[in-house]
């Protein structure tokens, strides 16, 4: 006698610790074997690019601190590249040294929230409370620099905000100095721990042509051993004169893509001791007035500059009619900007291409067949943030 | 093909008369074809051996309400063998049915569903076209240029009925989009001027 037996419907998230975010994923169980992943996105929508098409390129770099929380200002980066190759304007070195050094911070918040959240989802808590504390310090740069510790808003087109205060440096170089300890606990927790390797090895397996046809960037494709960096490959700002390495994957497992994390830590460390070790004194944006504004000083004696100050920050600065993208090597991935300009203060069009949207389409592929405690697993290797998928 | 110059060459002798033009800008290619050719120039761009633009990176939609062609669609593609990315685009009208890329690149299959959700652009052969980003029973495409910033429903709890209920918006003072644009021609930068005064010279 044959019995029928139906499949189970389990409905996970949109409130789950594991589910990192506001993610609501239907799946399909076959007993305890996952058969379907249906992700169902965009609870945390807000318009961004609406929003954006309705306020001056100054305006608009607030909102993308608010894509991917975790590692601010590498978005706010890929924008303002976009808009220095629209207006073709140089940034000066000491602002693409502090740029650079920022998006490397930003990475190593971004990858020890991951990590330890990954080892977390898996049963570990004890990294997280290691990981945290770091992330506390890394974000009190972000606050000292731009004065606030997770929506920076510290890029502009043409350079930063603002110089960064007396002795930032002198920490962020002493905190260069003890941080690759941290590094070394973590993994003393975590690289050989049997229980991690158990819950990561060969699980979530990429091969090297899915990574491709799903539009993986990022850890998820360095993982599966394509050696592609942006950094490397198409470099922007200063990162061509510096000296770093690149990780790359060989199984393309959740275990991979681990390690990756924690080499790119490492580097990320050496790219920040370059940058602090070439920055020289000097302007930290360009100087054109019809572009960054006059400092608070120049106001009250130049009338050009009082001028300047008052149609910057009524009308914008106007960017000729033209359509770029750029992109820049995000914590998580490939993240860009496809941008068109009309030749008003305002952009025509402003997509925003997050890297976690393409992993997390991925979803049903990667966990066809898996056990459903796997779905935290994969998930968190990952690395989704839903500021940047929902947008 | 190492260099975009030649890859345009390229493009243009072997697609010849599917391109209707091709442009480089930004150390990118620009290319612009017709509606019914995209699967056919998608499939040689992704398995030429020189050209290999083996990834999708993304999909979207500029609306241009006031052209006879409202839409137009623009897909971006990186080459990670030859380092190069392309920007393929063509104009379509509002009601029109355009092929889903979903058979050649897996990926295509969210961005084509932000697209339709977000623009109300409709893909043939499709496996699932839903709406992706907003509400469930969301009405309206957000991202066209005729649909109001502050949406047309607003959202709360109720406590008479003890459900979330839908109510159209209501402002105590409306979005106000403040004319600061000064009526005279855009600024000239450092760098145009310098320009020109290097080619007097």
């Amino acid at each position: 006698m044959t019995k029928k037996i139906k499949n189970l419907n389990l409905n996970f998230g949109p409130q789950h610790p594991a589910a990192h975010g506001v993610l609501r994923l239907i799946l399909e169980l076959d007993g305890e074997v996952v058969e379907k992943a249906d992700p169902h996105i965009g609870l945390l929508h807000r318009g961004t690019e609406k929003l954006i098409e309705n306020k001056t390129y100054m305006q608009a770099v607030p909102y993308f601190d608010r894509l991917d929380y975790v590692a601010p200002m590498n978005q706010e980066h890929a924008f303002a590249l976009a808009i220095e190759k629209i207006l073709k304007i140089d940034v000066p070195i000491r602002a693409q040294y502090i740029r650079v050094m920022f998006c490397e911070i930003g990475r190593i918040l971004s990858h020890i929230l991951n990590v330890t959240t990954q080892a977390l989802d898996v049963g570990a808590l004890t990294p997280s409370l290691w990981g945290f504390e770091e992330r506390e310090t890394l974000m009190t740069f972000y606050e000292r620099a731009s004065g606030s510790r997770l929506h920076a808003n510290y890029f502009r087109a043409g350079g930063v905000h603002q110089d960064l205060p007396a002795g930032l440096e002198n920490d962020i170089a002493k905190f260069c100095e003890t941080f690759p300890k941290i590094i070394n606990d973590l993994e003393n927790l975590l690289t050989d721990n049997r229980i991690f390797k158990q819950r990561n090895v060969d699980i979530g397996v990429v091969t090297k042509d899915d990574a491709l046809d799903y539009s993986f960037s990022g850890v998820m494709i360095r993982g599966s051993g394509i050696p592609w960096d942006l950094r490397k490959s198409q470099p922007y700002d200063c990162y061509d004169q510096l000296e770093f390495k690149i990780p790359v994957g060989k199984n393309g497992d959740c275990y991979d893509r681990y390690l990756c994390r924690i080499e790119e830590m490492k580097e990320s460390i050496s790219i920040i001791k370059q940058c602090l070790a070439r920055m020289e004194k000097g302007p930290i944006k360009t100087f054109d007035g019809k572009i960054s504004p006059p400092s608070k000083a120049e106001i009250k004696q130049s009338m050009e500059a009082l001028i300047h100050h008052f149609k910057l920050f009524t009308e914008g600065y106007r960017v000729p009619k033209d359509e770029i993208y750029t992109a820049v090597e995000a914590p998580k991935g490939e993240f860009g900007v496809y941008l068109i300009s009309d030749g008003s203060s305002k952009p025509y069009k402003c997509k925003i291409r997050a890297p976690g949207f393409s992993h997390l389409q991925s979803m049903d592929y990667l966990i066809k067949g898996h056990m459903l405690a796997d779905v935290p697993a994969v998930l968190g290797s990952l690395d989704i943030v839903f500021g940047e998928v929902d947008r | 093909m190492n260099n975009l110059i030649d890859l345009e060459k390229k493009i243009n002798s072997e697609l010849t008369t599917k391109i209707n033009k091709t442009l480089i800008k930004h150390n990118q290619i620009y290319v612009e074809i017709d509606k019914e050719d995209l699967i056919d120039v998608v499939l040689f761009l992704k398995t030429n051996k020189d050209i290999k633009f083996r990834q999708l990176i993304d999909i979207t939609v500029v609306d241009f309400p006031e052209e006879t062609q409202r839409f137009k669609i623009v897909y971006l593609f990186l080459s990670h063998e030859f380092n190069h990315r392309m920007i393929l685009s063509y104009s379509i009208n509002e009601n029109e049915l355009i092929s889903s890329l979903t058979s050649v690149f897996p990926s295509a299959n969210w961005m084509e569903r932000e697209v339709f959700d977000m623009y109300g652009v409709n893909f043939k052969d499709h496996p699932d076209l839903r709406r992706i980003l907003t509400d469930y029973g969301f009405e309206g495409h957000p991202l066209r240029k005729d649909f109001p910033l502050t949406g047309h429903t607003e959202v709360r709890y109720s406590e008479e009925k003890k459900k979330v209920v839908n109510e159209p918006v209501k402002l105590e003072q409306n979005y106000r989009n403040f004319d600061y644009e000064s009526p005279w021609e855009g600024t000239n930068y450092i760098k145009e001027i310098s320009e020109a005064n290097d080619k007097k010279n």
